[in-house]
């Protein structure tokens, strides 16, 4: 990749492969071919343009997200802390390295209703399980967590799957 | 679920190769074969233990907005903004949590003008306010749940 790539915007082809495949990949031997088949393109092309878009990051990665509750995995805990600013993102990366660990954000506080601004999902068996993981990020974070809550979820109300790049 | 599920589980969730023939390189690494890792991937989509199998795009980097946005609403109160919360195309998911902010929901928009106006437009219809997060870092994750 030459370093005009990096500053080249999606192209219509690059749109009609994300449209193709964000539902997911064809489960089939040649799952690319199937792509380019769909789209009459070359399958050496989509393949060069998908590893274009995981080398950019506009793919994050390709692979299977697992459906955590169907798993046994019942609470849902999003757990939520007050961290100095100066040492956030260094807390921040640290906490996302925790295995048990599946999304870390500094998100903007609202005070004073809503003082925490480090966002850690954590997904457990139980509540006591997801209480033993969020004393693990406790320790982790030490004295430069001010104030901490976990907020379960207890309904989804709404899930539809993003649609992007239409 | 069987070994080769748990198997699949657990390495796909780190990456999926692009190349010619990706489900044999997969069954390589597995100790199975192609054809078992496609039927089996398939049965584990079908029974829902996976919830999606393929390219993760970064809604951000493609010039999309996304955000997450929380409500304070009253229990008696709950259905009612729930329907008009779900109304709104720019809602992809919607939690109920147990905590005063008590409903939670993400923005997928292709621009940062059209969240402030499904947000605007929630607090308007509602008739309570909206408190917007947009990240504004995303840490690096392992993604690993290991069944």
């Amino acid at each position: 990749m030459n370093a005009r790539d990096d500053f080249r915007p999606l192209d219509d082809t690059d749109r009609r492969i994300i449209q193709a495949t964000q539902a997911g990949l064809p489960l089939a031997p040649r799952p690319y071919h199937a792509v380019a088949e769909q789209l009459g393109v070359a399958a050496d092309e989509v393949m060069r343009r998908m590893q274009r878009m995981l080398d950019l990051g506009i793919i994050r990665r390709i692979g299977a997200v697992p459906n955590h509750y169907a798993l046994g995995y019942r609470a849902n805990g999003m757990t939520v802390w007050d961290v100095a600013d100066a040492r956030i993102d260094e807390l921040g990366e640290r906490i996302g390295q925790l295995d048990f660990v599946t999304h870390c954000y500094q998100r903007p506080r609202h005070l004073p209703d809503w003082p925490y601004n480090l966002f850690a999902m954590v997904h457990g068996r139980t509540r006591e399980e997801v209480e033993a993981k969020a004393a693990l990020i406790a320790d982790a974070l030490g004295t430069a967590s001010r104030a901490r809550d976990i907020l379960y979820s207890t309904r989804i109300l709404k899930k539809t799957g993003l649609r992007i790049g239409a | 679920m069987d070994d080769l599920d748990r198997a699949l589980i657990n390495t796909l969730q780190g990456g999926f190769p692009i190349c010619e023939r990706p489900y044999a390189e997969v069954a390589a690494r597995v100790g199975s074969d192609e054809a078992t890792v496609i039927a089996h991937v398939d049965s584990l989509l079908a029974r829902g233990l996976l919830s999606r199998f393929g390219p993760m795009y970064h809604a951000a980097q493609m010039g999309g907005a996304l955000s997450l946005a929380a409500m304070e609403i009253p229990p008696a109160d709950f259905e009612r903004v729930t329907e008009i919360v779900n109304r709104q195309p720019e809602v992809a998911h919607n939690y109920a949590r147990d905590h005063r902010l008590s409903m939670w929901f993400v923005l997928a928009t292709e621009t940062a003008a059209a969240q402030q106006d499904a947000i605007a437009r929630i607090e308007r219809e509602s008739g309570y306010p909206v408190y917007n997060m947009p990240k504004i870092r995303e840490y690096f994750v392992e993604l690993k749940l290991h069944v």
